[in-house]
């Protein structure tokens, strides 16, 4: 307990050298990350050759796009110290609601993806009001209103059967191929990685939230429009899981009330695997892409090889804290 | 003791508000109930709101230091099947297999407190994970939904004392006698206060850090084992359900919030989150017994939660420097 580390000594080193080395350095945590996907793939390979087949590894990666879209905006989140507990209803949302106007003729069908995606950064913008304006911790309005919009679709799905079939366009994003065989779904979570990382590390505002994740007053202080910042973020997280149920309704063809319950955990679980501090602040968008991927793999081969489903949850559970212990830790008694 | 009570009632205003709430929100619900306030509709509404209520005591301990238990309601599900396997035959067996129950959700309490303490990993990632162990623990014992249960012990437990009281309310009291106000006078229960304040100036006063945090894990996986005996004696079956655990676990963070307990630690207390817990269950009995059509339900619950939430940022109005709103 007592091995509270002194602060970072060496004050010679000027602002930009701390950069370049920020820049060059592997973060151990993506480089574990990696390893473990490897690892996990050695393990699969010797039950199972097929396990390093490209096509086993495409259409991992085609079911990791779903996760990985949510997860983006799940670390976006964490960046800035909060966390996102709406995920379920608001995967759900993006999945109805585009469904829905799907069902409204071919006008609606057009505009069934931006439809979903709208519910969501409604959604998420509420969050965002409470957590940046009201003040509330994100953990507790998210949670609100994840129920809200439960009893929304609840109410939407109630009474008469809506539309819940998907739109051709959906169902092309979700399962179709364009480039050399290539599922659009991972060119879709490609895009979204790019725009992510472009986001956070050359746009001022990914920048004020990883300011705001380590001290908000300090940020406020600098003159960052830190409530505004927030408010976006919750935005953009909710937009983003909304699209993730869009895809997930293209995928199966249609959209159900329970679709996003199987998505909460796994992304915040993706998201601190690959190294983003729950704390805030510090994080890299390469690790959340390590994490989305490994959880996939881990989830698709422990049911490949047929273990019993409690076995899965087991393993699932053992794997996350031991990747956790070896570089997850804090570094001691904090503030 | 004496001059001070305006301290006192500032300290307990939170849970004084909750209770106060409550005992609105019972009395609308029992004037409004079509059968009156009677001994069955008592012990119907006691049961489902105990149950809560000893889930939200679970992640008070918890949340008292400044972490968070994500694993309760899994930790309640894997009691629920394993008392639908043990808690049988004759009385001492069905007592061997109550204690065994109870041990088990210490373990599991205690296995999250050292993660969190000696591990050192986030309390919000390292319950995440071990709820998904007790959760596939829960399934090994219960694939599918069944067993049984001890039937004197349930309906004792689930029915009224002296025909009257109803026995869950008895339960949730005598486990506030027993567990929490121990607890809350024990130096390691204020250990657990302060560590949620300020872990640094905890730490730099010699408070008994670990001590504390392992103690109020193990407590609440000792709570939580209760409500998932709990669970077992009211439905007389497991059932290894995700969906109930999460549920919980979820509403137990309503619940300590409603009760006026602070998300950030060191402030609140279990009592409140009793209530805090009541009220909420009060809330969905009330659109019940107002006739409010079932679809609409799930929204208004949603909807309440949310404005009473927001009543907490009252406190903004107050804030004179705007400082004081970035912590």
């Amino acid at each position: 307990m007592a091995d509270a580390q002194p602060p970072a000594s060496g004050t010679a080193r000027t602002f930009d050298d701390e950069v370049a080395r920020t820049r060059l350095r592997i973060d151990p945590a993506i480089a574990s990350a990696f390893g473990c996907i490897v690892l996990v793939l050695l393990v699969g390979s010797l039950y199972s050759s097929s396990f390093v087949s490209p096509g086993y590894l495409l259409q991992q990666l085609k079911v990791a796009s779903f996760l990985g879209v949510i997860a983006t905006g799940m670390m976006i989140v964490i960046l800035l110290g909060q966390i996102d507990l709406s995920v379920p209803w608001v995967v759900a949302v993006g999945g109805m609601m585009s469904t829905a106007a799907t069902g409204w003729g071919p006008t609606g069908s057009a505009f069934a993806i931006p439809v979903g995606i709208g519910c969501g950064v409604a959604l998420g913008l509420v969050n965002g009001i409470g957590v940046a304006y009201l003040r509330i911790p994100s953990m507790v309005v998210t949670l609100a209103i994840n129920a809200v919009a439960q009893g929304l679709m609840v109410l939407h799905t109630g009474g008469f059967s809506p539309q819940d079939a998907s739109s051709p366009a959906m169902r092309a994003l979700a399962t179709g191929e364009t480039l050399l065989g290539i599922p659009n779904a991972i060119l879709v979570w490609g895009a979204i990685g790019a725009a992510a990382i472009f986001l956070l590390t050359r746009t001022t505002f990914g920048r004020t939230v990883y300011a705001i994740g380590n001290r908000e007053r300090a940020a406020y202080l600098s003159g960052a429009r830190t409530r505004v910042v927030v408010m976006s973020a919750f935005g953009l997280a909710g937009g983003l899981s909304a699209f993730g149920g869009v895809l997930l309704a293209g995928y199966a063809s249609k959209a159900a009330q329970a679709m996003g319950d199987a998505y909460l955990l796994p992304a915040i679980a993706a998201v601190v695997l690959g190294g983003t501090s729950i704390l805030g602040g510090r994080g890299n968008y390469l690790g959340t892409v390590a994490g989305v991927i490994l959880i996939t793999l881990l989830q698709s081969i422990l049911s490949v090889m047929q273990m019993p489903e409690f076995g899965r949850h087991v393993t699932y559970g053992v794997v996350i804290v031991a990747m956790l212990l070896v570089y997850g830790r804090d570094t001691g008694e904090r503030g | 003791m004496n001059g001070d009570w305006p301290y006192r009632l500032r300290e307990h205003r939170a849970t004084l508000a909750a209770f106060a709430a409550f005992v609105v929100m019972f009395a609308i619900y029992a004037g409004n109930h079509p059968a009156g306030l009677t001994v069955n509709v008592a012990t119907t509404a006691a049961n489902k709101g105990v149950l809560l209520a000893i889930v939200a005591m679970a992640q008070t301990l918890v949340v008292l230091t400044s972490g968070i238990d994500l694993s309760v309601g899994m930790v309640m599900v894997l009691a629920n099947c394993l008392a639908s396997v043990i808690v049988v035959g004759s009385p001492w067996a069905t007592a061997l297999g109550a204690l065994a129950v109870l041990l088990v959700g210490c373990v599991c309490g205690a296995v999250n407190g050292l993660i969190v303490i000696v591990g050192r990993l986030q309390p919000i990632v390292a319950t995440i994970a071990t709820g998904s162990i007790y959760y596939g623990a829960a399934l090994a014992l219960r694939p599918v939904p069944g067993g049984d249960v001890n039937g004197s012990l349930a309906s004792a437990l689930t029915g009224q004392v002296f025909g009257v009281v109803p026995a869950s309310a008895m339960l949730l009291i005598g486990l506030v006698a027993v567990v929490w106000l121990p607890f809350r006078r024990s130096t390691i229960g204020r250990a657990a206060y302060a560590v949620g304040s300020s872990e640094i100036a905890a730490y730099m006063s010699g408070v008994p850090l670990r001590r504390a945090k392992l103690a109020a894990y193990t407590l609440s996986g000792l709570l939580a084992a209760i409500a998932g005996l709990f669970v077992t004696l009211i439905t007389y079956s497991g059932e290894a359900s995700a969906a109930n655990g999460g549920t919980y676990t979820l509403y137990s963070i309503a619940a300590v919030v409603l009760g006026g307990v602070s998300l950030f630690g060191g402030s609140g207390s279990a009592i409140g989150a009793i209530f805090g817990a009541l009220m909420f269950r009060t809330i969905g009995d009330l659109l019940f017994v107002f006739d409010v059509e079932p679809l609409w339900q799930p929204l208004f619950q949603g909807l309440v939660l949310t404005a009473a939430i927001c009543l907490g940022s009252l406190r903004l109005l107050r804030v004179r420097n705007r400082l004081e709103l970035y912590g």
